[in-house]
């Protein structure tokens, strides 16, 4: 299936990138390339197959509810681009 | 005196405890080795300073003869392992800055058998990529040239840069992570053994993800032995990752040496692909062949999914990283572009921080899993990928281990297959089956094409039974005896 230039950027924007006009031009082309090259799958009957999401054949492990890690709030900060107070700083989100 | 850096990593292991050098050393020998091979851009990051301080403590160890497992011995750390204070990239302008405040469970395990750090190397962007071409840092070359063509070729990828840097000699071994075949497909371009061990047998703990259900980390080496070696310190359960498997870790290297005879080689006939290369073709004939000769007995089965493996996988893997790479925000670590909002903000810092490849997968990823979609695109992959394990769990009924082509091609030359990223997904055409199953598979360097440049043959393996899958890798390097150089080998490799 051809994605369009609409599709495109609302799945951009659900992505949260942002892509210039000339950027979906392009995208599009690409991305209907991708897709129609994955619709192959379409041939394969999986009537009655369980979709499989793990290599891994056993169930979650469960650990003992202790406190094993923490109190590095200023390690963990050490890396944020802006901070205060010992707070991560985004853009204003509340008017 | 024997060159340091020509040494495999068993012989420079043994020459340490010998006292034959120092690790100090050989530590130097390969910070000049790396100096000498720069123009590969193999490495994003040195850290020589820190390599020559790991290797004195191992120099302290080795003289009270306390000598561990991988003391002394120089490797390098593919930059996707988080390194706790020594900045880690996954070769992305996003995580620019980052300085991990820990250290992955794989290179802690490198850290404590004694291995030293020399750097962490280039890659795709996020791993994402089978060239090496969508780094952040610039595309790494390969230290192999075809034969009376100077052109600089891919060292293929992701794991490019670990591949290019032992393959020229500038590091014993080196880390790898494999998602669809990024160890093994560069493994094979570059001459040198790659190993993606079985779906939780190292631990993703630390590892910067990209497909969570996939990703596995293992060793990169010039020889089966050093591959298994470097496996058995990497390796083990690890609580910190719910997917780690909690069985115990066999002796990989006693396997190398183990008979063959008797185990039942599968060759799958649907590996044989229009367009592939002859010689490869007639490579995997003698892989065959050598398999008899060492007593094992080669058997057709049939994967008849294989086809569909690498459509499924391009839904799955993008799948994952859109939803692992939404953590990339600008908020708590890495790259933010302001903006008048938050959305702004964010939308911002992702347009400059992600590479085009990885924008293309993030996109298809949010797409597949979009409402109208998810059963069409995301749940058929899954249940193709449940019938391409089922073709392996079949052909287990009636042999031991598989021999496949790594990749259809040699390495090709820096740009070429750049326009249509579709060819590019085809370089994992015969890697990513396994790693959809969850099995371990092997990258074996067992000739050359017809200009000269390296070729592999892969082993795949039942779940947990790298074992087996060194045991018949071990026989075909016996057999293949390969013992071709790259044209650049920045050490000295005698």
């Amino acid at each position: 299936m051809a994605l369009d230039k609409a599709t495109v950027a609302r799945i951009a924007t659900l992505a949260r990138i942002r892509v210039t006009a000339e950027e979906l031009d392009h995208l599009a082309g690409e991305l209907s390339q991708i897709i129609t090259w994955i619709e192959q799958l379409d041939e394969v009957d999986t009537a009655g197959v369980e979709p499989m999401a793990s290599a891994v054949h056993q169930s979650l492990p469960m650990r003992d509810d202790v406190v094993d890690d923490g109190f590095c709030r200023d390690r963990i900060l050490a890396n944020a681009p802006q901070q205060a107070n010992g707070f991560f700083v985004v853009p204003k989100v509340v008017e | 005196m024997t060159s340091l850096t020509g040494l495999t990593l068993e012989g420079a292991r043994d020459g340490l405890r010998r006292k034959d050098f120092s690790a100090r050393e050989m530590t130097a020998a390969h910070l000049a080795a790396m100096d000498a091979a720069r123009t590969l851009n193999a490495f994003i990051c040195e850290t020589p300073e820190r390599a020559l301080e790991m290797a004195a403590a191992s120099d302290a160890r080795l003289a009270r003869g306390e000598g561990l497992a991988l003391d002394g011995l120089p490797i390098a750390i593919k930059d996707l392992f988080c390194t706790e204070n020594v900045a880690t990239t996954a070769a992305s302008r996003i995580l620019e800055g980052f300085k991990p405040p820990y250290e992955s469970t794989v290179t802690a395990n490198l850290w404590r058998a004694g291995a030293v750090m020399l750097g962490k190397t280039n890659l795709d962007e996020f791993a994402m990529g089978s060239a090496n071409v969508t780094s952040a840092f610039g595309k790494v070359e390969n230290p192999w040239r075809r034969r009376g063509d100077n052109r600089p070729l891919v060292p293929g990828g992701s794991s490019g840069g670990s591949a290019a840097a032992v393959a020229a000699r500038a590091a014993l071994a080196a880390t790898g992570t494999d998602t669809g075949g990024s160890i093994r497909q560069p493994a094979s371009f570059c001459g040198i053994v790659g190993l993606k061990p079985t779906y939780g047998r190292c631990s993703r703990w630390g590892i910067v993800a990209f497909a969570s259900s996939l990703d596995q980390a293992g060793p990169m080496a010039r020889t089966v032995r050093d591959a298994a070696i470097m496996l058995q310190a990497m390796a083990g359960h690890d609580p910190r990752d719910s997917t780690s498997a909690p069985v115990p870790v066999p002796d990989f290297a006693a396997a190398c040496g183990a008979s063959v005879r008797g185990l039942k080689i599968g060759i799958p006939r649907e590996y044989r692909i229009d367009g592939m290369d002859p010689a490869i073709e007639a490579l995997w004939q003698r892989g065959i062949a050598w398999l008899k000769d060492a007593g094992a007995e080669p058997v057709e089965v049939a994967l008849p999914l294989t086809r569909h493996a690498l459509p499924a996988y391009y839904i799955i893997a993008p799948a994952e990283a859109s939803a692992n790479l939404a953590r990339y925000d600008g908020v708590r670590f890495g790259l933010r572009v302001p903006g008048e909002s938050l959305d702004a903000m964010y939308e911002a810092t992702r347009a400059a921080g992600f590479g085009a490849e990885v924008k293309r997968r993030i996109l298809i990823g949010t797409y597949v899993l979009s409402a109208g979609y998810y059963d069409a695109y995301y749940l058929k992959a899954q249940k193709v990928r449940a019938l391409i394990a089922r073709d392996f769990d079949e052909a287990w009924r009636q042999c031991d281990a598989i021999l496949t082509p790594t990749a259809p091609s040699a390495a090709f030359a820096i740009g070429e297959k750049m326009d249509d990223p579709v060819a590019m997904y085809l370089n994992d055409v015969f890697t990513v089956p396994a790693s959809l199953a969850g099995l371990p598979a092997i990258s074996v360097p067992a000739g050359l094409s017809a200009d000269g440049l390296p070729l592999g043959l892969q082993v795949i393996g039942r779940g947990f039974d790298e074992a087996t899958v060194l045991s018949l890798a071990a026989a075909l390097e016996d057999a293949a005896a390969f013992a071709h150089l790259p044209g650049l080998v920045a050490g000295d490799a005698a």
